[in-house]
């Protein structure tokens, strides 16, 4: 029994071959970047996993791998990402939502946003040198903590203002609407319910642009973060060092030793990683759940 | 000729009725634009307290506009210009030294679609007030304000409930309730049925009785059996122009234009 005509069926058969074939390369492509990210893993984990230990994890620095340790690289990323946040959250917010609720849409506004995105796009060590120029030397910051956290700041502010905006964006025109006929000003509308229906989206972005920071060596090593730190940073005007560039400095390092020291750095760096993204998406849905 | 004579004679029977009453909004020769595309031409008509007066017309005939003027919604969307004044009172809702948050706070507005926010039931009746304000028992002007809205029976035990796991028509009488809780002088309402179903219609209907007696009610509608059901005034408007304005009755059975009899049996439109 057919419903439709042979050559309606025909056309029919190969629009779905089509469709077909389609998700069938779709899922080869995601497939392909998973395995070769799984190889990678395992590649890092089986060079590194045996030098993960607590000895590890509380030492500092030395030229005999056996007793090196990435102590003091913890610590400063630890630093570096608090400073980047506590800087560049509350920036890119702000800029995001004057130029989405505040500013005159127009030519202006969208000069603006489109240089926001080509600053997405700059590679990551023309900001080390911008940090070099301003922050270091001319605001006279030193190699300081501060001085890594502004330049790395600035580095991610394009990704939160974007993925900020575009969460702001699609807060439905209703719901501001509904606060204005209140009587509510543009602030009181912006702060009780743009803010908060545009916070899981926001928190979003923030978590990508963070997990860029943690990972970024060039910036740092263009301000002249130090490779080899006997010490804790104990304010943000201290010099320091991060693990990327503790494992940076591991891997140009001519013995074996060191380099599966750097995959055991790399391990830890993921851990981390994991844990401030499993943070963050925790935070982040309990808000959405809030909301609804 | 005999269209004008009937027009007179309506005109003549509105403005003895009128003189009693008093106006809460009084429009002297409205024009509204976007941009360039006029919307909303040369309207004068006055609206009056504590009576249900409803805009009819076919789509894109500026009555959601001419509505949106009333309490500067407009002031939202780019390019909106709008002539002629609009008395408030004494007061020109458009003039240097009126703020326009001012003027939402005491003409309230009820949108099309329902548009609760994302909060509970009690804080979105809450927060209008409290941000301007209010230093009562919030809870008793919750209750209140649902009381009004005719939905507590139906929340009343789970006011902390998130809004938006209300039915279409609760969320409508919430919204209703919100806009009831700042007090307003006048309430606004944009199709405010238009997304819901006939039970939440009446619902919504009966309500606006109860309403009238405390609350001036402008209402857009598309539903012409709802605007002479609800209303005492009509408002009928065709591409930008108030084409009729007069009782409810006389405009739905013995309108006096040609184009309002063609509308409202439903010629066209």
């Amino acid at each position: 029994m057919s419903l439709i005509s042979e050559k309606d069926r025909q056309k029919l058969i190969k629009r779905k071959r089509i469709a077909f074939l389609f998700s069938k390369l779709c899922a080869l492509i995601t497939w392909t970047s998973v395995l070769l990210l799984a190889v990678l893993l395992y590649q890092v984990s089986s060079d590194g996993f045996g030098w993960v230990d607590w000895q590890f994890l509380s030492s500092f620095p030395s030229r005999f791998p056996e007793r090196a340790g990435i102590k003091s690289a913890i610590v400063g990323t630890l630093w570096l990402i608090g400073l980047v946040a506590l800087i560049s959250i509350p920036v890119g917010v702000s800029s995001a939502l004057y130029l989405e609720e505040f500013a005159k849409p127009g030519k202006l506004n969208k000069f603006i946003e489109v240089n926001i995105s080509n600053l997405a796009g700059v590679p990551s060590i023309v900001y080390g040198i911008l940090g070099l120029a301003i922050f270091v030397r001319f605001f006279a910051l030193e190699r300081s903590l501060l001085s890594g956290a502004l330049t790395m700041s600035l580095l991610i502010l394009p990704v939160i203002i974007i993925a900020s905006r575009e969460a702001i964006r699609s807060v439905p025109m209703s719901i501001r609407y509904a606060a204005f006929s209140l009587g509510a000003t543009r602030w009181q509308t912006t702060w009780a319910h743009v803010l908060p229906a545009s916070f899981p989206g926001i928190m979003t972005g923030v978590i990508l642009a963070l997990s860029r920071a943690i990972g970024e060596t060039a910036p740092l090593i263009m301000i002249g973060a130090l490779t080899f730190v006997a010490f804790l940073p104990a304010g943000p005007m201290d010099s320091f060092t991060a693990m990327p560039i503790q494992i940076y400095n591991w891997v140009s390092r001519p013995q074996q030793e060191f380099h599966d020291l750097a995959a055991a750095g790399i391990i830890v760096l993921l851990i981390v990683l994991l844990l401030m993204n499993a943070t963050a998406i925790y935070i982040r849905n309990k808000t959405e759940k809030r909301l609804k | 000729m005999a269209d004008l004579a009937i027009q007179g004679k309506a005109k003549s029977m509105n403005a003895e009725s009128d003189s009693k009453a008093i106006a809460a909004l009084n429009l002297d020769n409205v024009s509204i634009s976007y941009s360039d595309t006029p919307a909303v031409k040369n309207v004068s008509c006055r609206f009056l307290r504590k009576k249900i007066t409803s805009i009819i017309g076919p789509s894109g005939c500026g009555k959601s506009t001419l509505l949106r003027s009333l309490n500067r919604m407009n002031d939202f969307i780019d390019g909106v210009s709008l002539e002629g004044r609009i008395m408030f009172g004494e007061e020109d809702l458009y003039g240097p030294d009126v703020d326009s948050v001012e003027v939402r706070r005491r003409i309230g507005m009820v949108f099309q679609k329902p548009n609760p926010f994302p909060k509970s039931i009690y804080n979105n009746i809450a927060w209008g007030p409290s941000i301007n304000g209010y230093e009562d028992s919030m809870d008793e002007l919750v209750e209140r304000s649902l009381k009004q809205a005719a939905l507590w029976e139906e929340v009343k035990d789970r006011l902390h409930d998130s809004a938006l796991n209300l039915s279409g028509g609760q969320q409508q009488r919430l919204c209703i309730a919100r806009a009831l809780a700042m007090e307003p002088e006048i309430l606004l309402m944009d199709e405010p049925c238009s997304a819901l179903d006939p039970i939440s219609t009446a619902h919504i209907e009966d309500l606006m009785f109860e309403l009238k007696t405390r609350y001036t009610i402008i209402i857009v509608t598309h539903n012409m059996q709802q605007a002479s059901r609800i209303s005492d005034y009509t408002a009928f408007m065709e591409l930008g122009h108030l084409i009729e304005f007069g009782d409810t009755e006389q405009v739905f059975t013995k309108p006096g234009k040609k184009r309002t009899e063609e509308y409202v049996t439903g010629r066209f439109g």
